[in-house]
C-alpha cells in the first residue's frame, strides 16, 4: 500500500473518531444541572471517555500527517487541503490542551463537529501530492505555517467556547436579534456542510461542463465547472453541454478561477438554506435553540474563562507565526519582510481584532456575552482569510 | 494643587486614590457594588483624577482604553479597505495605474483610484493614524503604570474588612485552632510557591506579580516596532534597488556606491520533470510546467582602493555563489535576492554577405546587439561598415527610422557593403523580416544567418537597518504578551477575627487556576473554601432566586 492510501484512511479514521466524540461529548452534558449537590461536573467519566476517544483519533490524524509527509517529500501544509486539513488538526490539539487543564466536557460538544466540518471542507480541494515551487523551498514553510495554523486553532477555540456560552444564555424564549444572529451563525455551518454534500455529489457522478474564457492572467483558457453553471465566467463562451449560466459572474473577482469558485460558493448558500430548514422542520424550533436544551449543564462564567483564556494562550502564537516568523520569511523569499500582501494584511487584520478584543476585556460590562460574540467574530476572520482571500483576492498567497 | 489622602491605616495616597494602596479600604465607595472593581488595584491614575485645563483633557483621551480601541479598529478597517483591489505596487507594471482600476473594476474601481486607496498605506492620513495609535499606547501606558507600580509596591500584609468582603472570591471560617491552621495555610501556600508574609497573626500570599508589567513591556515592543518602520525613510537606513544583469557581463552592485561588483555567469530554470513518479498527477493537472529552481550563478568582487571615476577598478574576488529563490547572497550588511529573469534575450546577430547574382557568401559577421563594431573585415577586399543601428526600431513621426529603447527589442540595421567590384559601397537596410535596398539596387545583400540568445538575471539589492530595530521591537512584544498572559497575578489574603478566619482571593485571570490553588489549601489547612459570588450570582439568577 502506498503512503498516500495510507494517509488517506488514517484521515478517515480521524474523521469518524471526531465525529464519534462528538457525539459523546454531547450525551456526557446533555440534560445535566449545572452542579449537582457536591459541586462536581456531571457527565464526568462519559467525558473522559470521549477524550479517550479523542486522543485516538488525534493519533491518527497524525498519522496522516506524517505518512503524507513521507509521500510528499515536504511537510504537508502547502496547499488548501493540506493546510485546512492540519488546521483541523491543531483545534483538536488545542482542545485536548484545555481538557486537560480544565477537564471540562462543554468545550468539546461543538470544538469537534466544527472540527469535523473542517476536515469534510478541506477533503473538497485536490489532494495530489504537489511540488513546491521555488519560494516555498524553505524551512520557514515548516516553522511558519505550522505556528499560524496553532495559533489559529487555539483562537477558534476561543469561539467555540464562546458560542457553548452564548447558546447556554441567550434567551431562547422570544425571537431577538440575538437569536436571530446566532441562528445566522448555525446557518454559516450548515452552508459548510451543505458545501461538502454538493461538491461531493457532482465529483461522483463526474459532473462537468466547459466554458472558454479570459482568464486572470489575461490569457484565453477553458474553465472547467464541477458543478451546474448557476454564475458562468465574465464574458465567458460554454463550449460544451450542461446547465446554465444563469447569470455571469462580477468582472472584479480575479483569483484564480474565480467564476468557478463564486458559482461553488452560491450553491453552498442555497444548498445552506435548504439543510437548514429540512433540521429546522425536524427540531420544529430553532437550532440553537435545541441546542440550549442538551447545553443547560454547562457552567457560563467557566465557558467565559476558557473562551477569553484561549485568546491569551492563542494571541501570542499567533502573533508569532502569522507575523514574525512570516516576516523573517518574507524577508527571505520576497526580498521584504513587510509588504501589504493581501493575506499578509489580513493576518494583522485578526492580530489588530484580538489586540481588540483584549482591550474590551478590560472594560466593563463586556466580559461573558458580548466578548463571546466578538470571539465568534474572530473566528470569522479566520476563515475569511483561509477561505476568501486564497479563493477570491489575487496575491502571492494564492497556491491552491 | 495635589492633596494626599490619609487612610485610618495611616498610609498616605495620592489623590484619587480609590482604594488604600496599604490596605485596600474603599476610599470611595459606594455602597451598593457587591464586589470590588480591582483594576488598576484602585490606584490614582492622573487621567481620572486631573480634568480642567486642555493638556489634561488631550492627556485623558488618549489614556483612554476606548479611545485605543477605536483607533485599532479604525486601523482595522483601513488596511482591510486596502486589499479590496490590488495596491498600485500590485497592478501589471504595464498597466497604466490611471486607466487600470476603471477598466478593471468598473466605477467602483474609479472612485477606489479618486480616494487614494491604491497607495493607501503609504498615504498621510493612513500614517497619521497609526502615529495616534502609537501616542495612545504610550499615554494609556503611563497613565497605568506608575499608580499601579507605586500600589502593588506599598500593599500590606493586613488588609481592610471591607475589602476582604468585596473580594469575588471570599470565605470565613469558624476555627477551633487557628493558629495550627494559619500556621498549616502558610506551608501549603509556600508549597504552590507563593511568596507568604506575616503580620499581626494574618497571612498574605501572592505569585507572578511581574506578569502585571506584561502590558506595559509589549507596548514598549510595539513602539519600538513603529518607530523602525518609519525610521524607512531615514536616508542611509534603508537601500532598495535593482539590478539587470546578462548572462557574462560584469557590473558595479547598484547601492554599494562601487564598491562591489557582480559577475552574472549563468541563469538556470529549471521545472520538475514531469514523469517525476511522486507528482506526475499534480503535474499532469497543473497543464504545464511547475518552476523547480531560479539560479543565477556569479561570482562577487570587491574594488580595491577608493574607485577613481573614469578608471577601471581593480576587481578582487570574494565568492562564486549560486543566488536562489529563498537564498539570498549575503555580505556586508546587503542581501542580493535573486527576484526576476528573463530568458532568450536577444545577444548577437550574424549575417552573411552573399553576391545576389550568383548567390556566393563572402564571408560572416557577426554583430553584438549591446555593443556593436563599426567595421568589420572579411578579407579579399570585403568589408562591411554598420552605418546605423536601431535596437528598439520603429518609424518616428518624420517616417524616420528611429529607436525606443537602448534594449534590442526589434533591432535594425543600416550596413554599407564594401566589394572590389563596388569600392564604393552599396546600402542595405536590414530589420527583422524586411530587408530594403533605399538607394537603389544592389549586387550584395546582408542575410541573416544565425541568432544568439542569452538569459537575464533581475537580482534586487538590500540593505536594511531597520529590519534589526523592528525585529528588537517584534521580541520584546512576545516577551511582553507572554510575560502577561501565560502568568497571572495571584493573591490570597488570609485575616483573623478572634476565632474566625476570613479568606479572600483575587487574581487578574485564570480564576480557575486560583480556585485550584484554593482547593488545595483548603484541603491541607482544613478550612473553608471561599464561594465565587459571580457563579454564585448567575445560579442563583438562573433560579430565580435573591441574588
Amino acid at each position: 500500500m502506498s503512503m498516500v492510501k495510507i494517509s488517506s484512511i488514517c484521515l478517515l479514521a480521524a474523521f469518524i473518531l471526531y465525529t464519534l466524540a462528538t457525539i459523546i461529548f454531547t450525551v456526557a452534558v446533555t440534560g445535566k444541572k449545572f452542579r449537582n449537590k457536591s459541586g462536581e461536573n456531571a457527565g464526568k467519566w462519559i467525558g473522559r471517555f470521549g477524550f479517550i476517544v479523542t486522543i485516538i483519533g488525534f493519533i491518527a490524524q497524525m498519522g496522516y500527517f506524517f505518512a503524507r509527509w513521507s509521500a510528499e517529500g515536504h511537510v504537508p501544509v502547502s496547499n488548501l487541503f493540506e493546510y485546512t486539513t492540519f488546521f483541523s488538526m491543531m483545534m483538536v490539539f488545542a482542545f485536548m490542551i484545555i481538557y486537560i487543564i480544565y477537564r471540562n466536557n462543554g468545550v468539546g460538544v461543538l470544538t469537534l463537529p466544527i472540527a469535523v466540518v473542517i476536515i469534510a471542507y478541506a477533503s473538497v480541494f485536490p489532494h495530489e501530492v504537489e511540488p513546491l515551487i521555488p519560494a516555498l523551498q524553505s524551512n520557514w514553510l515548516k516553522v511558519h505555517v505550522t505556528t499560524v495554523a496553532l495559533g489559529e486553532g487555539i483562537l477558534s477555540l476561543s469561539a467555540a467556547t464562546g458560542l457553548v456560552y452564548l447558546l447556554r444564555v441567550v434567551d431562547q424564549s422570544k425571537p431577538s436579534k440575538k437569536t436571530f444572529w446566532l441562528e445566522f451563525v448555525m446557518y454559516s455551518i450548515t452552508v459548510m456542510i451543505a458545501f461538502v454534500i454538493i461538491s461531493f455529489s457532482f465529483q461522483a457522478a463526474h459532473y462537468n461542463e466547459k466554458f472558454k474564457w479570459i482568464n486572470e492572467k489575461g490569457n484565453e483558457a477553458v474553465l472547467v465547472y464541477h458543478m451546474p453553471a448557476i454564475a458562468g465566467p465574465y464574458e465567458g463562451e460554454k463550449i460544451s453541454g450542461g446547465f446554465g449560466p444563469l447569470f455571469p459572474s462580477p468582472s472584479w473577482m480575479n483569483g484564480v478561477e474565480a467564476p468557478r469558485k463564486f458559482n461553488t460558493v452560491i450553491w453552498s448558500l442555497l444548498g445552506g438554506v435548504v439543510l437548514y430548514w429540512i433540521i429546522r422542520l425536524i427540531l420544529r424550533q430553532r437550532i440553537s435553540a435545541a441546542l440550549q436544551k442538551i447545553l443547560k449543564g454547562v457552567n457560563p462564567p467557566l465557558m467565559d474563562e476558557i473562551s477569553y483564556r484561549s485568546v491569551a494562550i492563542g494571541f501570542p502564537i499567533f502573533t508569532l507565526g502569522g507575523l514574525v516568523f512570516a516576516a523573517i520569511w518574507a524577508q527571505q523569499a520576497w526580498t521584504r519582510f513587510w509588504g501589504w500582501d493581501p493575506k499578509e494584511v489580513w493576518a494583522l487584520i485578526t492580530f489588530l481584532f484580538y489586540a481588540a478584543y483584549l482591550h474590551f476585556r478590560l472594560s466593563r460590562g463586556w466580559h461573558g456575552e458580548k466578548s463571546a460574540w466578538l470571539s465568534v467574530i474572530g473566528f470569522v476572520i479566520i476563515m475569511f482569510n483561509l477561505v476568501f482571500v486564497n479563493l477570491v483576492i489575487a496575491g502571492l498567497h494564492s497556491y491552491a | 494643587m495635589s492633596q494626599d489622602i490619609v487612610c485610618d491605616c495611616g498610609h498616605k495616597n495620592p489623590e484619587g486614590t480609590i482604594l488604600c494602596e496599604a490596605c485596600g479600604k474603599p476610599l470611595k465607595d459606594d455602597e451598593t457594588k457587591p464586589i470590588l472593581n480591582m483594576r488598576y488595584e484602585g490606584s490614582a491614575r492622573r487621567s481620572q483624577t486631573y480634568k480642567k485645563t486642555p493638556i489634561d483633557k488631550i492627556w485623558n483621551f488618549f489614556s483612554s482604553v476606548k479611545v485605543g480601541i477605536t483607533l485599532i479598529i479604525l486601523v482595522l478597517i483601513a488596511v482591510a479597505i486596502g486589499t479590496i483591489f490590488p495596491q498600485d505596487v500590485y497592478i501589471p507594471a504595464n498597466a497604466d495605474p490611471e486607466t487600470f482600476y476603471k477598466d478593471q473594476y468598473g466605477i467602483l474601481g474609479e472612485w477606489y483610484k479618486a480616494l487614494g486607496f491604491d497607495h493607501l498605506y503609504n498615504s498621510w492620513w493612513f500614517v497619521i493614524l497609526l502615529g495616534l495609535l502609537g501616542l495612545s499606547i504610550i499615554v494609556a501606558s503611563i497613565d497605568r503604570f506608575v499608580p499601579l507600580h507605586r500600589a502593588l509596591k506599598n500593599q500590606k500584609v493586613t488588609r481592610h474588612d471591607r475589602f476582604m468582603k468585596k473580594q469575588r472570591l471570599f470565605g470565613v471560617t469558624l476555627s477551633n485552632s487557628p493558629e495550627k491552621q494559619l500556621e498549616m495555610a502558610a506551608k501549603a501556600l509556600k508549597e504552590k510557591r507563593y511568596r507568604v508574609k506575616e503580620e499581626d497573626g494574618n497571612l498574605f500570599a501572592e505569585k507572578g506579580r511581574f506578569s502585571r508589567w506584561g502590558p506595559y513591556v509589549n507596548h514598549i515592543g510595539l513602539i519600538i516596532v513603529l518607530i523602525g518602520g518609519m525610521l524607512r525613510f531615514f536616508p542611509g537606513m534603508y537601500t532598495n534597488e535593482v539590478l539587470w544583469l546578462h548572462e557574462g557581463e560584469t557590473a558595479s552592485v547598484p547601492g554599494t556606491h562601487d564598491q562591489y561588483y557582480l559577475t552574472n555567469h549563468q541563469f538556470i530554470f529549471q521545472t520538475y520533470d514531469p514523469d517525476d513518479k511522486k507528482y506526475k498527477e499534480a503535474l499532469k493537472d497543473a497543464g504545464g510546467a511547475i518552476a523547480k529552481n531560479y539560479q543565477s550563478n556569479v561570482t562577487l568582487y570587491k574594488a580595491e582602493g577608493h574607485p577613481i571615476l573614469g578608471e577601471e577598478p581593480k576587481l578582487k574576488k570574494v565568492k562564486n555563489a549560486g543566488v536562489r529563490v529563498n537564498h539570498p547572497l549575503k555580505f556586508d550588511h546587503y542581501q542580493l535576492f535573486q527576484s526576476d529573469y528573463r530568458l532568450g534575450e536577444l545577444y548577437k546577430m550574424n549575417f552573411k554577405l552573399i553576391d545576389k547574382r550568383n548567390n556566393q557568401p563572402h564571408g560572416e559577421i557577426s554583430v553584438n546587439l549591446f555593443n556593436p563594431k563599426r567595421l568589420y573585415h572579411l578579407g579579399k577586399g570585403f568589408r562591411i561598415k554598420l552605418l546605423d543601428y536601431f535596437p528598439d526600431f520603429y518609424f518616428n513621426k518624420k517616417g524616420e527610422p528611429a529607436s525606443k529603447s537602448d534594449n534590442p527589442n526589434n533591432p535594425a540595421f543600416i550596413f554599407k557593403m564594401y566589394s572590389p567590384d563596388h569600392p564604393k559601397g552599396e546600402t542595405n537596410f536590414i530589420a527583422i523580416k524586411k530587408n530594403l535596398e533605399p538607394l537603389g539596387k544592389n549586387d550584395y545583400k546582408m542575410v541573416l544567418s544565425g541568432l544568439k540568445t542569452r538569459n537575464v538575471s533581475g537580482f534586487v539589492v538590500k540593505r536594511d537597518f531597520t529590519i534589526w530595530i523592528v525585529f528588537a521591537g517584534a521580541i520584546i512584544f512576545l516577551i511582553g504578551v507572554a510575560q502577561g498572559m501565560y502568568w497571572n497575578h495571584r493573591r490570597i489574603w488570609l485575616k483573623r477575627k478572634g476565632d474566625d478566619i476570613w479568606m479572600s482571593a483575587l487574581t487578574n485571570k485564570n480564576w480557575y487556576g486560583l480556585k485550584k490553588d484554593l482547593h488545595y489549601l483548603t484541603g491541607e489547612s482544613g478550612l473553608s473554601e471561599p464561594v465565587d459570588r459571580l457563579e454564585e450570582k448567575i445560579y442563583r439568577q438562573e433560579r430565580g432566586m435573591k441574588a
